[in-house]
């Protein structure tokens, strides 16, 4: 049997979506197509690669971000919920970045 | 009763009140897709570590492929949307619309995967491939690919690394969703899937074995559902839901890394 506070915080919850109004999701989505052309218009522009890569990351920034506020709900959870998790994401995924500096003495190396 | 135990900080049941001010079936689903993404973090550094450190990288994707992507993109992101709208539908109670809806997420998901399909049927059959899959009969290799699985091994280890483990997810989304939304009616429809998928691919296909996921995925639903049959409330179509938007969030980064950034212009 379900205990009653988690009833309590799943009826919390829902009642917080009402509140959404259904303009509010089609614009994220609108504005997700369009960041999308973006990329892809980019994709056709002889750009330098670490300068298109560079925009395009902060492209796919914007997106996450969209996707997570508002169609993941995280704009709308307490502070300590958004703070822990993005948080220790972040320093995870940053903490990958420590190979990036072996791949460019591989190509220093002149590995083939 | 128990508004006042939520707002107040007091337990109700024999449980704490919640850290994060949420039920725990959604905070035990963000945990899972924190560490998820580490995963897909670890595939896409897997992915740019070998673009750095290899000089003569290919770019395979011509405007087709790229046209295909951003198809798929569309498909995704269209689910997603989608899916906030079955969300809504379920807190205001209109079991109707919260089916519809979930099932036209599927429908997307499910574009999603046939239009990755071809992509990969295409590309394995130009010579893009991989040693474990099996030679295409009847197909030569295009010349652009002819030394690219033996001189950048890479690339197509960490494309089809990569590009396979989303498509997992996204099956897999479809079908948790099939579950949520249709429960017991699903299993057939998901049997039948999977005797399309595995008797329509020719056996050179990886997808040929790789159909079997869906069977996996009837045994488990089975299980599940025969264990605990229960009637999936708001809370659970949430909680499907942030799975299914994550996936969507994880194509965001791969959409620009492996497709755009591989963008052969002619």
């Amino acid at each position: 049997m379900m205990d009653a506070t988690q009833i309590a915080l799943e009826q919390q919850v829902a009642e917080q979506h009402r509140h959404h109004s259904k303009a509010q999701f089609f614009w994220v989505w609108g504005a997700l197509l369009v960041l999308t052309g973006i990329e892809v218009y980019l994709g056709y522009q002889n750009m330098e690669p670490v300068r298109m890569l560079t925009i395009l990351m902060g492209l796919s920034l914007i997106k996450a971000g969209l996707i997570i506020a508002y169609f993941m709900h995280m704009k709308f959870e307490v502070s300590r919920m958004k703070w822990l998790t993005m948080s220790s994401l972040l320093v995870c995924l940053a903490l990958m970045c420590i190979f990036f500096p072996d791949a460019f003495r591989i190509l220093r190396l002149g590995a083939r | 009763m128990s508004e006042a135990a939520v707002h107040q900080g007091v337990t109700a049941g024999p449980y704490e009140p919640s850290l994060f001010g949420t039920y725990s079936k959604k905070i035990g689903m963000w945990l899972f897709l924190l560490s998820d993404s580490l995963t897909f973090g670890a595939l896409l550094y897997a992915y740019s570590y070998g673009r750095i450190s290899t000089p003569n990288w290919p770019t395979p994707f011509h405007s087709e492929s790229i046209r295909n992507a951003t198809l798929m993109t569309a498909f995704l992101l269209t689910s997603s949307l989608t899916m906030v709208l079955a969300v809504r539908a379920s807190v205001f109670g209109d079991a109707k619309m919260q089916r519809w809806w979930l099932m036209a997420t599927m429908l997307c998901g499910t574009g999603f995967i046939i239009l990755h399909g071809r992509e990969w049927s295409n590309l394995i059959a130009e010579g893009l491939t991989l040693p474990m899959f099996p030679s295409v009969p009847g197909h030569h290799a295009a010349a652009e690919f002819a030394d690219v699985s033996k001189t950048v091994p890479q690339f197509p280890a960490t494309f089809f690394g990569l590009t396979g483990m989303h498509m997992l997810h996204v099956t897999i989304g479809v079908i948790y969703l099939g579950i949520i939304g249709l429960r017991k009616k699903f299993i057939p429809v998901l049997l039948g899937l999977w005797l399309i998928a595995w008797l329509a691919t020719p056996s050179y296909s990886p997808f040929h074995y790789g159909a079997h996921v869906l069977l996996v995925g009837a045994i488990v639903a089975s299980v599940i559902l025969w264990l605990k049959p229960k009637v999936y409330d708001s809370s659970d179509v949430e909680v499907a839901g942030l799975y299914w938007h994550f996936v969507d969030l994880v194509w965001m980064f791969i959409f620009p890394l492996v497709y755009i950034m591989s963008t052969k212009i002619v």
